[in-house]
């Protein structure tokens, strides 16, 4: 049977982005104000393997780590159709970097058992390190594409992708097991349907703390994290406003050579 | 103990209508504002998203989910757009009777299609002589062999001109204190929709007139027993009718408090946003407390209502508190704007139209008075 594993995560609202605050002392996103939503490029993941279940069978496995709370997104996962959910949780993966997020979950994966194909998004909205993906491929010892904006076709394991590059993309060819970081390109997620929430009412989500994933403490959250947040700052911006004067040809004119001299054109 | 919280599932249904909103339903509101008129690309989308089939059993095609589970629904997409979810309130109206009193010939027939969206439905209750005393009607029926002639017109109904199946209410031609409730359905010989309104608001939902002259319908299409209509109407004018208003008033309602802050937070005036000044943040304070007073008492009686208990003074209370609070939000909320409030482009223009059209439906406030009082009495 065809196995993919995807890998969410629960990050703050992006549409009330202005109400994350960021903590002095940790530098962390302060979340308990803002809901935790499914970061939107996971659910690009989501959708390609729903997609991709359909053409050729298999079973989906949503997988994330957080608190408690984080279930709720394994749950939606469950609505929009994948089968099973894990949820890695406990206060010993608190405070993990991208390396030890991408450990533990590399460890969660080797419990499922074996994978055909692991998708995540691309990068999450609140870290934004693009790191979890390539790094869960080496844990893992698997080929990793990035920026994956389409899945054009596969032949026995061989699967041809298109990745995303800097002004353009390239076509790769990937031998399965693989793990594919997603971008938006890739397609529109579903969304999650009244019958598809009933569904879910027979889907278990598992839930794997340290005991389960038995690895040494060490590295794990904070203490498995090679790099720290030495500094986090709002940025800010502002806009200037400038009256142009003149006729309408005149203000034409002008602001012309407004634009040409920013370098805008 | 009493929970007032909702359940993991409850906040999933809000999730699903809240993005189904969002992707179909938004991307429309500027046509149907433009035209006035129902936006058939929405409706096959309600369809699709399962938004007719929350009421209807599952043997029946539908989900089961009842009336909790509806008024999520309506109140998110209502806040959006307070025309798309009167369309979809109505529909249900339509349903409704036919799920409490239709045989299972019936229910086999219509309820697959209805819950699925590919038929539409509507209630025919309300005539030129009122909506809320419907003893008062002149649409007639007489029987002739096995089947019924209905004769006369219902007034200022929704979905009028798109629905295939209607439950109207009639008067024995022979005795006016039997009412009898029959399903009609479109194409039917002496049936047709005629004048269609033009309203103040909720522009994209259909509202016009049903012309009956000599509409000859089979006895199967008879819903519960003859002569005993009434109860069979008011089942989806009453609680189901109401509650769907609810769910309309709410959106509309928490739309104002999100434009209000929206507003009021880059809006700038002697140096800072107006949302520091306190004759502004009464306002804000009124209608968040509006909209919590709304959803509790909405939300109980939707879980009353689910729980087969009776509760009709319940909406009485919830329908009248949120209708007016929605009003008075949309007042305030525009007053908030100053001159940008009197302007089309900002969506508040749209919420005072539409806030304006909550008021009579299912029941003006002063009806929900009477009911109200006469509980309490």
């Amino acid at each position: 049977m065809f196995k993919i594993v995807v890998l969410v995560k629960a990050v703050p609202d992006p549409k009330r982005a202005s109400e994350i605050k960021i903590d002095p002392r940790t530098k962390t996103l302060t979340r308990a104000d803002v809901p935790l939503v499914m970061n939107q490029l996971d659910k690009h993941a989501m959708e390609a393997a729903l997609e991709l279940k359909t053409q050729v069978g298999g079973e989906i496995t949503a997988i994330s780590m957080g608190p408690p709370p984080a279930a709720a997104i394994l749950k939606e996962c469950l609505a929009m159709g994948a089968d099973h959910g894990v949820l890695l949780s406990d206060r010993a993966f608190g405070g993990a970097d991208a390396y030890a997020t991408a450990y533990t979950l590399a460890k969660g994966v080797e419990k499922i058992g074996s994978a055909d194909l692991i998708l995540c998004g691309m990068a999450s909205s609140d870290g934004s390190t693009e790191w979890v993906g390539p790094e869960l491929s080496v844990f893992l010892d698997l080929p990793v594409v990035t920026g994956v904006k389409e899945i054009a076709g596969s032949s026995e394991q061989w699967w041809q992708v298109k990745a995303h590059i800097d002004n353009g993309y390239r076509e790769l060819k990937v031998k399965l097991p693989a793990v594919m970081a997603v971008t938006r390109e890739l397609n529109t997620p579903r969304n999650i349907s009244f019958s598809g929430i009933i569904k879910a009412r027979k889907k278990e989500i598992t839930i794997w703390d340290f005991d389960a994933l038995g690895v040494p403490k060490s590295s794990l959250g904070l203490a498995g994290s090679p790099t720290i947040i030495s500094d986090l700052r709002v940025s800010e911006s502002k806009r200037e406003v400038e009256m142009i004067e003149g006729t309408r040809e005149e203000k034409a004119e002008i602001l012309v050579q407004k634009l040409a001299d920013a370098g805008l054109f | 103990m009493i929970d007032f919280t909702f359940t993991e599932e409850q906040d999933l249904f809000r999730k699903a209508a809240r993005e189904f909103s969002e992707t179909k339903v938004v991307p429309k509101i500027g046509e149907m504002e433009e035209s006035g008129q129902v936006n058939m690309d929405v409706v096959k989308a309600l369809g699709e998203a399962e938004m007719m089939a929350i009421t209807i059993p599952e043997e029946y095609g539908g989900l089961g989910l009842g009336y909790s589970a509806r008024l999520i629904a309506l109140e998110e997409i209502a806040k959006d757009s307070c025309a798309v979810a009167m369309m979809l309130q109505v529909f249900a109206l339509g349903n409704e009777p036919i799920i409490k009193f239709g045989s299972d010939e019936q229910k086999k027939k219509y309820l697959p299609g209805l819950a699925s969206g590919e038929r539409l439905a509507t209630v025919g209750v309300t005539e030129p002589t009122g909506g809320s005393d419907p003893s008062g009607g002149r649409t007639v029926y007489k029987k002739d062999g096995d089947d019924y002639i209905i004769n006369g017109r219902k007034c200022f109904i929704t979905n009028s001109h798109i629905a295939d199946t209607i439950t109207v209410l009639a008067k024995d031609d022979e005795n006016p204190k039997a009412f009898s409730t029959f399903i009609v359905e479109k194409g039917m010989a002496g049936f047709k929709p005629s004048h269609e309104e033009h309203k103040i608001g909720m522009r994209g939902c259909n509202t016009g007139e049903l012309t009956f002259e000599n509409c000859r319908v089979p006895k199967e299409n008879l819903l519960g027993v003859e002569g005993k209509g009434m109860r069979v109407a008011m089942s989806a004018i009453g609680d189901v009718g109401r509650g769907g208003m609810v769910g309309c008033s709410l959106g509309v309602l928490n739309a104002c408090l999100e434009e209000a802050l929206k507003f009021a937070n880059e809006r700038i005036l002697y140096g800072k946003p107006i949302i520091k000044l306190p004759a502004i943040q009464d306002k804000i304070a009124e209608m968040k407390l509006d909209l919590e007073i709304g959803r509790l008492l909405g939300y109980r009686a939707a879980a009353l209502q689910d729980q087969g208990v009776r509760c009709d003074t319940e909406f009485a209370m919830a329908k009248f508190h949120t209708a007016e609070s929605a009003q008075k939000a949309a007042k305030m909320t525009a007053d908030i704007h100053g001159g940008y409030g009197c302007m089309n482009e900002f969506a508040i223009t749209r919420y005072l139209r539409d806030a304006f059209v909550l008021g009579p439906s299912a029941g003006t406030s002063d009806i929900m008075r009477i009911i109200i009082a006469r509980s309490a009495m």
